[in-house]
């Protein structure tokens, strides 16, 4: 096993260095750092300019081949550069992480949780009246953009605000900026914020992981081992959740590993609407600003996030699934 | 658990009653009776068979009482478990008797054992329901049970998963499973039809001392009447979800009162009786339970039937001591004293002999077509004449015909010798390599599948080729019709060795070269007509007008002109074979290889198609290479047989001789595994039981590959023994054709 995860981390870090390059490539060919200095008021001299960008490693004169392996160089000894005013690159990012990190743990965790149960409890009473209400829900949840129902959540908090006269909802930002009150009260309004965005994206989940798992768990629930465990005296019961849902998870156990780390960068539009300063809000501003590490800096993290989520993903189905445990 | 309940039943199991009694059980699928007033009964200590053919309800039947039939099938009718009603009763009660007073054999082992959990875990898990023990005990009694049941190293195996267990083994850990905590029935749903014949002996055996440790009464539902014949006390035989006939198991088999009993034992080919019997195949296929016949649901394949049959569903009815048949004619049948010929000499007079739609279909087709085809195999006229009576001129030999050999030579009445080869194969070989890794794959070895084999086949001959799953057969089959270089040895079709072929000629042997599937669902193009499927093979060999030829081919293989506008999903399984056969005879080959051609079938509808090709062998000079692991159908229809163990040939010879007095200690245990379906002689034989299951072909044993199994081996010393081991046996002669790859090869009879 740990020879294969070996060979596996090897193939992944060349995946990347692909993956990384290629993105670098695009981002300085597109994305022009020049024009944000050209359009100042009053426009600096060009020989400032120049300067500037000679010193981020921006210059657009400089081939770009020369540019690429700067950057690259400084890449591996770990230094992510600057941004095109100045910023330490890796220092945003941290930050940044913070925020998405905080933000999605909670959501996809809930959402994927509550979607298996969903989709487990439709699938076992298929065609019921739970797994129509399901199927209908989680449709409508899926053909509706995520920028629409967060704004519809908004609106309906403040709705709920305005009825309850508390705030029982924050719609905006991480934390209310200069609150006074102890850790209980600081804890409690990162809560009343976290609400809303947690919802958004957890809808989103388990809507996904219901329809998954009802299909799943319709491939089991008429496998032979369900009557061969009911059989041996087990109720219906625990038949179903200790050999059915036991087997039927294994998919969605190796699907959430892979939703996590897209998440990590993917989680824009969340974030903007509910004013959350993310990873994905960050690449969205950093190739509107033109900024060249910034958005190679993040296509990296992206590219490392989900290939590490797919080497979680392999491991979680070795361990939960032994026959795909090959010596 | 429910203490209290379970103890009063075990107070009550004292009783002389019944441990389980069933009575006018139904089952219906959304408005489709399934089972039909199904009543039957077991003492303890007692076994009882259910056969019946697929279809049948025998299964429906058995899940009915366990209570385990999906939530849309209606249940009615009462199931007395120690006097206890179990159908309607709450599921809290039915589980606390599931698994501890009455338990269950599922077919297919590898299905029915969560993936997931341990072999050992999975066992302690049905004592832990039933029983209070801490985990550490539950998993010790696992082992006790894997120990008991004869699995090697139970300790040690208790923590493998169900994947890595052999087929036997699984299946020898849900005994174990069922018999966990002592029940007082054990329903066993066909336990050894995915086994293979020497490991089902095992399985069977396995059973028996599960019955002598429980004392349990069982439920034996299978297809195979030879299983029955050596196992059940009583056997109970079901048509179309009701009893048809039950009682003892030598008067049923015996005394058989109900036609379809008669014709279901007269279609089994027998291991014990030579091949010139020919089979009764009993006359169309068992009807949907969606569409009953008015009457006795048997009378229209019946041949025995009277127009009061189609009035009125007889009820099975008392015809002897302990004796059941559900028929009009049943004390007639008993007291006429017909005997089975008797019977089975009445199709004939309905003018429809056994292999009937060929012969009928010819007539159909005019003679003249029947004609035509022999001139196109240059067949010998006197043989076509002997069957359809029509005069047959010797016709010109095609040009396309590859090496064809003078006519004079293709009688199938001459002797072996003198008949011309069509196929030889000499040394062949096949491994395929063993890859491991995903990035960086490399060889770690070899699955020796074909490890040199030889054998020749003549002008209007059948060979068998006969051997457990995995000993190479289906793997030499397809070496053969690849046409190509073999990877080692030789092979000449038609005297062209194949390696030295150029594409023209390949193709050229491949129209005399043709092969039936064993799957003829999987084989036929579902999206394609009966006319497409058969017409298929002479587009691809640039025919024209193929209207006339493929009605021909039809009634060649007893379909009608009209089939050939119909899906191959329109057909039974017998018919679609039929339709597999016509394309195959589509471009008049001389030489049919067939794999398991028939063990996708039920009894009476094989019997049917092992007629046609015995017929069609005989009227069209074919040769036959007929691979199969079923040695009573191969004894039925082969002239030569060579039975193969681990990608080796073991023994090879005439069928008569082999199955007499075969040499080869692997041939004596597969036949002596083999049942038959005769209570008498099954119970008087000897069974040579096989330890373990067959060894990796990746890495066969040294020397001799059989001695790891090997009862002789065994049973010699030292320097004896050496030989064995070291000393790789070739085939050596044992009189006539017949030899055996054994240093110590003794014949003895066995069957």
């Amino acid at each position: 096993m740990a020879g294969f995860l070996l060979r596996r981390l090897v193939n992944y870090a060349v995946l990347i260095a692909v993956a990384a390059s290629l993105a670098y490539m695009l981002a300085a060919t597109a994305l022009d750092p020049r024009s944000n200095y050209e359009g100042r008021n009053p426009r600096p001299p060009a020989a400032v300019i120049d300067a500037q960008l000679a010193m981020y490693n921006l210059d657009d004169r400089t081939p770009l081949f020369e540019r690429y392996l700067t950057w690259a160089g400084g890449v591996v000894r770990g230094d992510l550069g600057r941004t095109w005013n100045g910023d330490l690159v890796a220092d945003r990012l941290g930050r940044r992480l913070g925020v998405t990190l905080r933000l999605i743990v909670l959501g996809v965790v809930l959402g994927s949780v509550a979607g298996v149960l969903v989709g487990a409890c439709a699938g076992v009473r298929q065609y019921g009246w739970f797994d129509r209400l399901s199927t209908v829900a989680a449709f409508v949840v899926l053909a509706i953009p995520t920028v629409v129902l967060a704004n519809m959540l908004i609106i309906c908090a403040i709705w709920v605000n305005d009825h309850l006269g508390a705030q029982i909802f924050l719609v905006s930002g991480e934390a209310t900026p200069g609150l006074e009150g102890g850790a209980g009260e600081g804890l409690l309004d990162r809560v009343k914020h976290l609400a809303l965005p947690t919802l958004s994206l957890a809808a989103g989940q388990i809507a996904v992981y219901s329809r998954y798992q009802r299909n799943m768990m319709l491939d089991v629930l008429e496998a032979d081992f369900i009557r061969t465990a009911m059989a041996k005296g087990l109720r219906r019961r625990t038949a179903l959740l200790k050999h059915a849902l036991r087997t039927a998870l294994i998919p969605a156990v190796t699907y959430f590993a892979f939703t996590f780390g897209s998440l990590l960068v993917g989680a824009t539009i969340t974030e903007s609407v509910f004013g959350w300063h993310g990873m994905g809000e960050e690449l969205v501003a950093s190739i509107r600003t033109n900024d060249v590490n910034s958005v190679a800096a993040i296509s990296c993290f992206a590219a490392l996030a989900v290939l590490l989520a797919s080497l979680a993903s392999d491991v979680l189905h070795a361990v939960l699934d032994p026959r795909v445990r090959v010596g | 658990m429910s203490g209290p309940v379970l103890e009063a039943c075990e107070t009550e199991a004292g009783a002389t009653g019944p441990v389980l009694d069933v009575r006018d059980l139904e089952v219906s699928f959304g408005g489709v009776r399934a089972v039909r007033g199904l009543g039957y009964h077991v003492q303890a200590g007692e076994v009882l068979g259910i056969v019946g053919e697929s279809g049948a309800g025998k299964s429906a039947a058995s899940l009915a009482v366990m209570g385990l039939l999906p939530r849309h099938a209606k249940v009615s009718g009462s199931v007395l478990l120690h006097g206890r009603q179990l159908l309607g009763a709450p599921e809290k009660e039915l589980a606390a008797f599931r698994g501890r007073t009455i338990s269950m054999v599922f077919q297919d082992p590898l299905s029915a054992m969560t993936p997931v959990y341990r072999v050992g875990d999975q066992i302690a898990e049905a004592v832990r329901v039933h029983q209070r023990v801490d985990r550490r005990r539950a998993v010790e009694r696992a082992v006790e049970l894997l120990d008991l049941v004869g699995i090697p190293n139970p300790s040690q195996r208790a923590r493998a998963f169900p994947h890595e267990f052999s087929g036997g083994m699984r299946q020898r850990a849900m005994i174990a499973m069922a018999i966990a905590n002592d029940p007082d029935v054990i329903i066993c749903d066909e336990p050894t039809t995915a086994l293979d014949v020497t490991i089902q002996a095992q399985v069977l055996e396995v059973l028996k001392k599960a019955q002598r440790e429980t004392g349990a009464a069982i439920v034996l539902i299978t297809h195979d009447l030879g299983v029955v014949a050596g196992f059940a006390d009583r056997v109970l035989v079901m048509y179309a979800g009701r009893e048809a006939e039950s009682g003892s198991v030598r008067d049923v088999y015996r005394h058989s009162r109900m036609p379809y009993t008669i014709g279901l034992l007269g279609s089994v080919p027998r291991l014990d009786m030579g091949r010139r019997l020919p089979l009764t195949p009993i006359e169309g296929a068992p009807p949907r339970p969606s569409r009953l016949p008015p009457g006795c649901p048997f009378e229209p394949r019946c041949p025995m039937a009277v127009p009061a049959c189609s009035l009125s569903e007889p009820p099975a009815v008392e015809v002897g001591p302990g004796h059941r048949a559900a028929c009009l004619r049943a004390r007639e049948i008993g007291q006429a004293g017909v005997t089975m010929p008797g019977i089975l000499a009445k199709p004939e007079a309905r003018a429809v002999p056994p292999a009937g739609p060929v012969e009928s279909g010819a007539g159909t087709a005019g003679p003249g077509a029947v004609a035509e085809r022999e001139t196109g195999t240059d067949g010998p006229g006197a043989v076509v004449e002997r069957e359809t009576g029509t005069a047959v001129p010797g016709g010109p030999v095609p040009a396309e015909a590859v090496a064809g050999p003078g006519a004079a030579a293709r009688s199938p009445e001459s002797p072996r010798e003198s008949r011309a080869v069509v196929l030889e194969v000499s040394d062949l070989v096949k491994h395929h390599p063993l890859m491991k890794g995903a990035v960086f794959r490399r060889r770690v070895g070899t699955v020796r599948a074909v490890d040199g084999i030889g054998f020749d086949l003549r002008e209007g001959e059948t060979l068998g080729l006969v051997g457990e799953s995995g000993c190479g057969k289906t793997t030499a089959l397809m070496e053969i019709l690849e046409l190509g270089r073999p990877e080692r040895g030789r092979v000449a079709v038609f005297g062209r060795d194949t390696a030295t072929l150029s594409p023209r000629e390949r193709l050229a042997v491949r129209r005399h070269l043709q092969v039936v599937f064993q799957d003829p669902l999987a084989s036929l193009d579902p999206r394609m007509t009966v006319h497409d499927i058969v017409a298929e093979p002479l587009l691809a060999h640039g025919h024209r007008d193929m209207g006339a030829r493929v009605r021909r081919l039809l009634a060649l293989v007893g379909l009608d002109a009209a089939d050939a506008a119909r899906y191959p999903q329109d057909f039974s399984g017998g018919q679609r074979q039929r339709v597999a056969i016509a394309r195959a005879l589509a471009l008049e080959p001389r030489l049919l290889v067939l794999d398991e051609p028939v063990s996708a079938l039920d009894v009476s509808i094989q019997a049917g198609v092992l007629n046609l090709l015995e017929d069609l062998r005989r009227r069209l000079g074919l040769s036959y290479l007929f691979v199969a692991h079923d040695l009573a159908v191969v004894r039925h229809i082969a002239d030569r047989v060579a039975v193969m163990y681990l990608g080796r040939i073991a023994e090879i010879g005439q069928v008569e001789q082999v199955y007499a007095s075969p040499a080869h200690p692997y041939t004596q245990a597969l036949l002596s595994a083999v049942p038959i379906p005769d209570p008498d002689k099954e119970r008087a034989r000897r069974r040579i039981l096989l330890e373990g299951d067959l060894p990796s072909p990746a890495n066969p044993p040294s020397g001799c590959r059989f001695r790891t199994r090997c009862p002789k081996f065994a049973a010699l010393t030292g320097a004896l023994r050496a030989r064995c081991a070291e000393e790789e046996p070739e085939i050596r002669p044992m009189g006539g054709d017949h030899g055996a790859a054994c240093h110590y090869a003794e014949k003895l009879g066995v069957v």
